[in-house]
């Protein structure tokens, strides 16, 4: 039996009539490195926002740590904080510099202190390296140094499982490796995982298990020698014939 | 109208048009602090999500009610109305306000009630990503509220609080209906001793003026000092690799 951190079984969630998850099954084992992939609007980013509750499931069960966190009873800001989320457009406080964006939560949320937030947030700073940059707002960085930025954030919380949601999609082309880097290097320090991407070459080389969405099921999945060279299914074949061109 | 008439209305009159200046000020300063906080409470109110019925939401819709009613009045009557209403409907009922208390009271009336429109727009500009990002991280509306959206709203709102000081500055000059020592008042006061019109207004005028560009002046400095600096210093305590 695997060391499940996160199960998820029969999720559904629509948006209005449209179906945009159904029946999904699915999860992730701690230390494990995962990558989405699909079209767009394959409901794979949903899933993702799904697993942290920035959308509601509109039925199914999220386990987290043996608990079911879609009961009401659930605090879920307690378990929001387990989950570091990058997003597509980074999304860093405007308000704040870079080391307060990465010092904010751990102060507020986890009510750390000013000096432990700020050496841990300097720590991941230097992980990404962006250390440099503490005194920069985020208006002054490019768009791979906010994502930087966003993951030393993310990873400041010392979340248990790390979200990546399409997390190079928005950035120039030269900036998409600095990310990659970043982002492998995390890989091979054994963290936790879930990455929805259009990068195949890195997803192929970083993931342990990939999953393939269609249509807002899930398709396949398995590892990348499997799924991405000799996938089983007809979709899976046709997606990847379309991407990989 | 000449200039030694001009001299000789201020060596006469200074104090009376320094003491004017400073009321006009004090009722402007304070009233957009005023206002402006009434704004936020009431951009805060509007913009607080609903969950479904609930107890609390269906107070909420009330209060809402309520200070929409109080922006559609406050915005929609002349101040000096809003003055007199004010003053002498309260004197009505046999208890007298303090002139310069009603005149701070309905000048922050007025201000809230402007400012309630900015703060709503203020906050609902700012874009879904910055909640979303407080939410990931565990923050509830309250400390993203606090911690992430208020200052950027705050931010971008004090263009338009800058505007409405000076705007107070001047538009406090019809207190005078309900007797505000304020400069307009002070004055017709004067005039009324000395018959010159044309000089005693031409002097509150620039005074006015004076006040009002000072005021836009230390805004701009107020903005500039929140952005703080343009550049931004390396951190030199680590070496980079």
């Amino acid at each position: 039996m695997m060391d499940n951190v996160i199960e998820i079984k029969h999720l559904n969630k629509s948006f209005g009539n449209h179906e945009v998850l159904r029946d999904v099954n699915f999860s992730v084992s701690k230390g494990e490195v995962v990558c989405l992939i699909g079209s767009s609007g394959s409901g794979k980013s949903t899933l993702l926002r799904c697993i942290n509750l920035l959308e509601t499931p509109s039925g199914g069960e999220i386990i987290y740590n043996g608990e079911n966190i879609l009961d009401k009873k659930h605090d879920v800001r307690q378990y929001r904080t387990h989950l570091g989320m990058v997003f597509q457009n980074f999304n860093l406080f405007n308000n704040h510099n870079v080391l307060k964006n990465c010092v904010v939560g751990q102060q507020k949320v986890l009510k750390r202190s000013k000096a432990e937030s700020e050496q841990n947030a300097l720590k991941y700073l230097e992980i990404v390296g962006m250390d440099k940059y503490v005194n920069a707002k985020p208006s002054q960085l490019s768009g791979g140094q906010k994502q930087r930025v966003a993951i030393a954030r993310a990873l400041a919380m010392n979340p248990e499982v790390m979200l990546f949601d399409e997390p190079t999609s928005a950035l120039d082309p030269e900036m998409v490796g600095e990310v990659l880097k970043v982002m492998r290097k995390l890989a091979e320090e054994g963290n936790t995982m879930l990455i929805v991407t259009h990068e195949m070459e890195f997803a192929k080389e970083v993931s342990d298990r990939i999953v393939f969405m269609d249509k807002g099921v899930i398709v396949e999945e398995g590892p990348p020698s499997q799924v991405l060279v000799d996938p089983k299914h007809n979709r899976t074949r046709e997606f990847l014939k379309r991407t990989l061109k | 109208m000449s200039f030694e008439v001009i001299l000789s209305i201020l060596k006469e009159n200074w104090p009376s048009y320094l003491n004017g200046a400073y009321i006009t000020l004090l009722i402007a300063i304070f009233s957009t602090i005023i206002g402006a906080l009434i704004g936020l409470f009431i951009g805060i109110m509007h913009t607080i999500p609903l969950r479904k019925r609930s107890i609390k939401s269906i107070l909420l819709k009330v209060l809402n009610f309520i200070l929409s009613v109080y922006v559609e009045i406050f915005r929609g009557t002349p101040m000096i109305v809003q003055a007199v209403v004010v003053f002498y409907g309260v004197a009505a009922y046999g208890f007298v306000m303090d002139r310069f208390i009603a005149a701070v009271l309905v000048v922050s009336l007025n201000t809230g009630a402007y400012m309630a429109e900015y703060v709503r727009g203020g906050i609902v500009s700012i874009e879904k990503g910055q909640y979303e990002a407080a939410e990931a991280i565990g923050m509830s509306h309250f400390q993203t509220m606090i911690h992430v959206i208020l200052p950027q709203v705050i931010r971008n709102i004090l263009p338009a609080t800058g505007n409405q000081l000076i705007m107070n500055i001047k538009d406090s000059a019809v207190l005078s209906v309900i007797s505000v020592t304020e400069l307009f008042f002070a004055t017709q006061s004067i005039i009324s001793v000395n018959y010159k019109y044309a000089e005693s207004y031409l002097i509150a005028c620039v005074m006015y003026l004076i006040m009002t560009f000072a005021a836009s002046q230390l805004l701009r400095l107020l903005e500039k000092k929140l952005d703080g600096p343009k550049d931004y210093q390396f951190n030199q305590n680590k070496e980079v690799a």
